[in-house]
């Protein structure tokens, strides 16, 4: 049982999904193409899913949708132990020419956006790529940044952020586990 | 979501559990889609040095691996046996552990003798797969007809397959057995008593003597190539007999009470044990068999390499 109180409650998750919507048509209107959604498995799947009707409406063109199963990508098959679980991939045919944006529940490392991109690249060339995150937790391990954050936390390296959405999970929130607790 | 680890080797159905024949299947499914892509290839096994080594001809397996491999990025070496020291009277353990000398991580063996495969993944430290070893088993090909089926059907539990043909010679039976009695199926076999192994009955399934009931009874019909290259002794009095009795022909299927599925592990003797029209009908699944066994190969590769069971979890936000 976590003894913290959440980061963000359901209340305070719907409110910060809004704004990270209207930040992502501020930054993709001028760009004025196509614009592709692309969720990360697994909670960023689920995130995109919320955004999606809040971005849509305000596009001059249909909003297309993605989803990314970057596994096949990591950099660490040898150390994430036995059978690792493989996320499928579902992209638009056509990437070139579109704005993307890439949506995550956490942003750590900053690995895990370094294997979208590479996956990004191996199905073609958008125009812009950009990247929306529920939290980021500080801690990059690479030269990565976000475009539009819903929430910046300071953590330390053994602690865990956990997004909960209610699809999966069963309850909207973002809580902060100790390491010990997890 | 559990993890299910596989151990070094594959070597057969027989030793493994119903959840890691279906951790195999369900990793499978994303790799169907990597063959789909524009540039087909994942970086999943870059560095890894895989040596496909085949003692016997074989043309669709050996392809299905190596394009499994280099759709995953590894570094792929095929050894054959005529041209290479084992046709001057090297052991197989030595061209193992030589190959293993210059750092290997996968062979992918193919060996007409049973065991072959369990005895290399012994002797040496890379992961060993087996692709058929004499009359033993053939396990990456029942995993396919496997994932054929579970998307034909939407399941396998609880199916009626029957294997009809050579069963004596067929490793592809033997691992057909296995892994659709773990995962539920009822599994019958047909052929000419002199074709059946005579422990068949032990391995629970049911014997059918004619092809008609085992029509009758079956929602797939998993037919085998009639191995005319190890049939040493008169199994069946002639080639055209064999049709007339135990041929899946339209005339026999036509008189099933539902559709039954069609499979064929290949190389086909059309005329011999399965008729053209059959194998080019609506409910053949002979082409997804084909297309299903790079992805299932995949999932093999990638779990395998991944799969050391030392290594700890690490969950994480990463």
């Amino acid at each position: 049982m976590t003894t913290t109180s959440p980061l963000l409650d359901a209340m305070a998750m719907r409110r910060v999904l809004a704004r990270m919507a209207s930040e992502i048509v501020e930054r993709v209107a001028a760009d004025g193409g196509p614009v592709v959604l692309v969720g990360i498995q697994t909670r960023g799947v689920q995130l995109a899913d919320r955004l999606a009707p809040l971005v849509a409406p305000q596009l001059a063109a249909p909003l297309q949708r993605g989803v990314l199963g970057i596994t096949l990508y990591r950099d660490d098959l040898s150390t994430i132990g036995p059978s690792p679980v493989v996320h499928e991939t579902r992209l638009p045919p056509r990437l070139d020419g579109t704005t993307v944006v890439i949506v995550d529940d956490v942003l750590f490392t900053g690995r895990t956006v370094r294997a979208a991109l590479d996956e990004m690249a191996d199905f073609g060339r958008p125009r812009r790529i950009l990247l929306a995150v529920l939290v980021d937790r500080g801690g990059r391990e690479l030269p990565i940044a976000a475009d539009v954050v819903g929430l910046t936390v300071t953590t330390r390296q053994d602690e865990r952020i956990m997004v909960r959405v209610s699809e999966v999970d069963g309850s909207d929130e973002v809580v902060l586990v100790p390491r010990s607790e997890s | 979501m559990s993890r299910i680890a596989l151990g070094k080797d594959l070597v057969g159905l027989e030793q493994l559990s119903r959840e890691q024949i279906t951790a195999i299947l369900d990793t499978a499914e994303p790799f169907k889609e990597v063959s789909e892509r524009p540039i087909k290839k994942v970086p999943a096994l870059r560095g890894k040095t895989i040596v496909n080594l085949f003692f016997e001809p074989s043309t669709r397996t050996r392809i299905s691996f190596e394009f499994a491999e280099k759709r995953l990025s590894a570094d792929t070496v095929n050894v054959a046996s005529s041209g290479s020291s084992v046709s001057k009277g090297e052991t197989l353990v030595d061209t193992a552990r030589n190959l293993e000398a210059m750092r290997i991580d996968m062979v992918v063996i193919r060996h007409g003798s049973s065991g072959a495969a369990q005895f290399l993944g012994d002797r040496i430290r890379s992961n060993v797969i087996n692709a058929g070893d004499g009359k033993h088993e053939h396990p990456t090909q029942a995993l396919l007809d496997l994932l054929t089926l579970r998307d034909r059907f939407g399941r396998i539990e609880g199916l009626k397959v029957c294997i009809v043909g050579d069963v004596l010679h067929s490793r592809v039976a033997r691992s057909n057995i296995w892994g659709l009695t773990r995962l539920g199926a009822e599994v019958g076999v047909c052929g000419p008593l002199t074709l059946l192994p005579r422990e068949v009955a032990e391995l629970g399934v049911t014997v059918f003597r004619r092809v008609e009931e085992a029509i009758e009874w079956a929602d797939a019909l998993n037919i085998l190539r009639l191995q005319l290259e190890r049939m040493t002794a008169g199994f069946i009095p002639s080639l055209r007999e064999y049709n007339r009795v135990f041929g899946v022909t339209s005339a026999r299927l036509a008189q099933a009470p539902k559709e039954i599925v069609i499979m064929h592990p290949g190389p086909m003797n059309r005329g011999v044990e399965i008729d053209s029209d059959v194998a080019d009908g609506p409910h053949s699944v002979i082409l997804p068999q084909v297309t299903n066994g790079v992805a299932v190969r995949m999932a093999v590769l990638y779990l395998l390499a991944g799969g050391s069971p030392d290594w700890a979890t690490s969950g994480g936000d990463a």
